[in-house]
């Protein structure tokens, strides 16, 4: 049915894509004289090698996959989620909001509450676009990307003014009260006197994004919904035929998608700063446009992309703290991961899906025993396996 | 396999070795990075002079994301750096959390302040150099409209921009001064286009002097102030050389001095508020060879008597940050 194998779509391919971004990144760094493969070795064992490193890659993965679901979910309904940033952002306020002004005995409620403050407050940042996109066809990819920049200047003009405490200098909200803060991997993992994830931010809100993916996989592939989100990504006239209503679809998908974004401030703001910092979601929502890409929009794969981009992340941290290589090569270096596996995802897809291809062909002209059929290009239109979609 | 853990147990060995040196100073850059022309680059070039001056090395670290401040600053105190320096406010809190956990160490940061043992701050009076820079904007201006283009909308930068209005009104009580920022997002430090763009909107309100305290965005400012032949004041470092003769003079504030004192100072740094003003040295007016022309003799005396009075104490600018009015301004 698909022109290779399963295994080759979602591992062979990304494997690849990061083989190519890495062996060009490796030319980078020999070009200014720094050597490849210590570099790599700082980064994998930063990132890597420790529960330290773990818990700050954890940290990252839990914002990426966070914003990585949203686009994934958004993506199944062939809607260009590009506001991920600016939902998220809008989380942060809701956290903060409630986590400033109601009382909250213990943090598992507190939990619970950042939870629905910001699903709510993202879903609702998420729902003008949707509307827009719905009733008056305005592209969702413009309309989110505005949205963007209009909750970078709310979230602006509350933290520098009433938002923020009298007479302090930083950009961000007063610290939420102690009952609220989350327990962080040391405070969850360490016994007697092991102590494990020292002085890392990741939390329990890890947790919450493993759910999280769990949801949307059941979601998307086991619910009445999820079928018709998906029947309206693959054809909307043939979803409208069926009685599928492209408005509510739209709108519902947007709504679920705001959410999750906004989700990830539980990790940013509740879990690691404890408090609402002016620009705290610093680019993770279009790092999750990498993570669905990558992640071929399946809850799994962005899981997986997740911990790739939050291993690069750390291990990018360590690189710049541990070597001369300026942290510019290090954004270098990131940059080419996701252009490899995002953007140039089918410069490496389609040769591999040919020599796939080529094998069928092969297999299908060449019965058991010996022949003289050469297993040329033309027996490609012939062949049944011709994908679907 | 054998080969990949005898490297990691090299790599380890390697920062074993690092964290046992004896004790050097390491620098924390601000998410804009050591070579943002204005406020991280004056902390790059005092650790520089310090460098060159003793043949030592520093460690140092750019942030890329928020997490990193702690990670940062516990990486260096681990190691055994001592000063650990950070420049830029967003690492206050932070600080204040992680200082009690090392209190051998002495922790240095600029543009807040920790309430620690073991940490020096050291904060700027950006006012009153904005206030005596505001005067000059004032004197030199024929139309009374005076300009301020701003940054990142953030209470520092309106320190900076109610400083100034008040040093124009008190040359002047009925000008003008127009205030513009340039975003809501970090984009707005390194936005020349935005910059140039915002000055002519400026000059065709009549302004015809533009103060600007936006960080990269500034270069923008004083470019296109100097195309259409209005004066412009640069800020943190001395910019009057970029256009000679057509920058009427910058603010500077002396980031570089901050860093380079706390490095000097080493591991017995004294500790506690250091507040760098007027009286100090800390902040002032740039004049060299560039703008000598146009500043008058009369616009010196009137400079040079106000900073005596800041100096003294018998002249009071009213600081932003005390409580978050301005008497010249309105935000």
């Amino acid at each position: 049915m698909d022109r290779m194998p399963r295994w080759a779509d979602v591992l062979l391919v990304p494997a690849l894509s990061l083989l190519l971004a890495g062996a060009i990144s490796a030319l980078v760094i020999l070009a200014i004289g720094e050597n490849p493969w210590q570099a790599l070795t700082i980064m994998v064992t930063g990132a890597l090698g420790s529960t330290y490193g773990w818990g700050y890659t954890l940290y990252y993965a839990t914002n990426f996959i966070f914003t990585g679901l949203a686009v994934a979910l958004a993506i199944h309904a062939r809607l260009f989620n590009i506001g991920a940033e600016g939902q998220a952002a809008i989380g942060g306020l809701g956290v903060a909001l409630a986590m400033l002004h109601l009382p909250w005995p213990h943090w598992s409620l507190a939990l619970l509450g950042a939870m629905v403050a910001s699903a709510l407050f993202g879903a609702a940042w998420a729902l003008i676009p949707a509307i827009l996109q719905a009733k008056r066809g305005s592209h969702i990819v413009i309309t989110t990307i505005m949205f963007n920049f209009i909750a970078a200047a709310l979230l602006n003009y509350l933290l520098v003014g009433p938002l923020k405490p009298p007479g302090t200098m930083e950009t961000a909200t007063a610290r939420f009260p102690p009952e609220t803060h989350l327990p962080d991997f040391r405070q969850m993992f360490s016994w007697g006197d092991t102590v494990l994830f020292r002085g890392t931010p990741a939390n329990i809100t890890f947790f919450v994004a493993l759910l999280a993916c769990v949801a949307v996989w059941f979601l998307v592939w086991r619910t009445r919904l999820g079928y018709e989100i998906r029947a309206f990504g693959l054809s909307e006239p043939a979803a409208r035929y069926a009685g599928i209503g492209a408005t509510r679809i739209i709108t519902v998908t947007m709504l679920l998608s705001g959410a999750l974004a906004g989700l990830m401030a539980i990790n940013n703001t509740l879990g690691e700063a404890e408090r609402l910092i002016l620009n705290a979601v610093e680019g993770a929502g279009f790092i999750g446009i990498a993570v669905a890409l990558m992640g071929r929009a399946h809850p799994l794969g962005v899981f997986l992309a997740a911990i790739l981009f939050g291993a690069l992340y750390q291990g990018g941290a360590e690189l710049a703290l541990w070597t001369s290589i300026p942290r510019e090569m290090v954004v270098v270096i990131q940059a080419l991961v996701i252009l490899f596996t995002g953007a140039l995802d089918n410069m490496v897809r389609m040769p591999v899906e040919r020599l796939f291809a080529r094998r069928r062909a092969r297999a299908a002209l060449s019965p058991p025993g010996p022949t003289l059929h050469p297993p040329g290009r033309a027996a490609a239109p012939s062949d049944p396996g011709k994908p679907a979609e | 396999m054998t080969q990949l853990s005898t490297l990691l147990g090299a790599t380890a060995a390697l920062a074993l070795a690092a964290g046992a040196a004896v004790a050097s100073p390491a620098v924390i850059f601000d998410l804009g990075g050591k070579f943002d022309r204005s406020f991280n680059e004056s902390a790059f070039n005092g650790a520089e002079r310090w460098r060159e001056e003793t043949g030592q090395s520093y460690a140092e670290f750019e942030l890329t994301a928020e997490p990193q401040r702690e990670q940062a600053i516990r990486r260096f105190a681990e190691q055994g750096h001592d000063p650990v320096i950070m420049v830029g406010f967003m690492s206050a809190t932070p600080l204040e959390q992680i200082a009690p956990d090392y209190p051998e160490t002495t922790f240095v940061i600029v543009d807040a302040v920790v309430d620690q043992p073991n940490v020096r701050s050291v904060v700027f009076n950006e006012h009153e150099g904005s206030y005596l820079v505001g005067m000059l904007a004032a004197m030199a201006s024929e139309t009374g409209t005076v300009g301020f283009v701003g940054g990142m909308d953030i209470p520092l930068i309106r320190k900076f921009a109610c400083g100034y209005a008040q040093g124009v009104k008190a040359v002047n009580p009925d000008a003008t001064v127009l205030v513009n920022f340039t975003g809501t997002t970090p984009a707005a430090w390194n936005d020349p286009a935005r910059g140039s763009e915002l000055t002519l909107a400026q000059i065709s309100q009549g302004a015809d002097v533009v103060y600007a305290a936006a960080g990269g965005t500034g270069v923008g400012v004083l470019q296109t102030a100097a195309d259409r032949g209005i004066l412009s004041i640069g800020v943190d470092s001395n910019q009057n050389y970029l256009h000679p003769g057509q920058v009427l003079t910058s603010m500077i504030k002396r980031v570089d001095n901050a860093v380079y004192e706390a490095m000097a100072g080493g591991e017995g740094l004294e500790t506690g508020v250091q507040v760098m003003g007027v009286a100090n040295d800390g902040v002032g007016w740039a004049l060299d060879e560039h703008n000598e022309a146009l500043i008058t003799e009369e616009m010196r005396a009137a400079v040079t008597e106000a900073e005596e009075k800041i100096a003294s104490g018998e002249l009071q600018v009213h600081d932003y940050m005390t409580d978050e009015t301005c008497p010249a301004l309105t935000f």
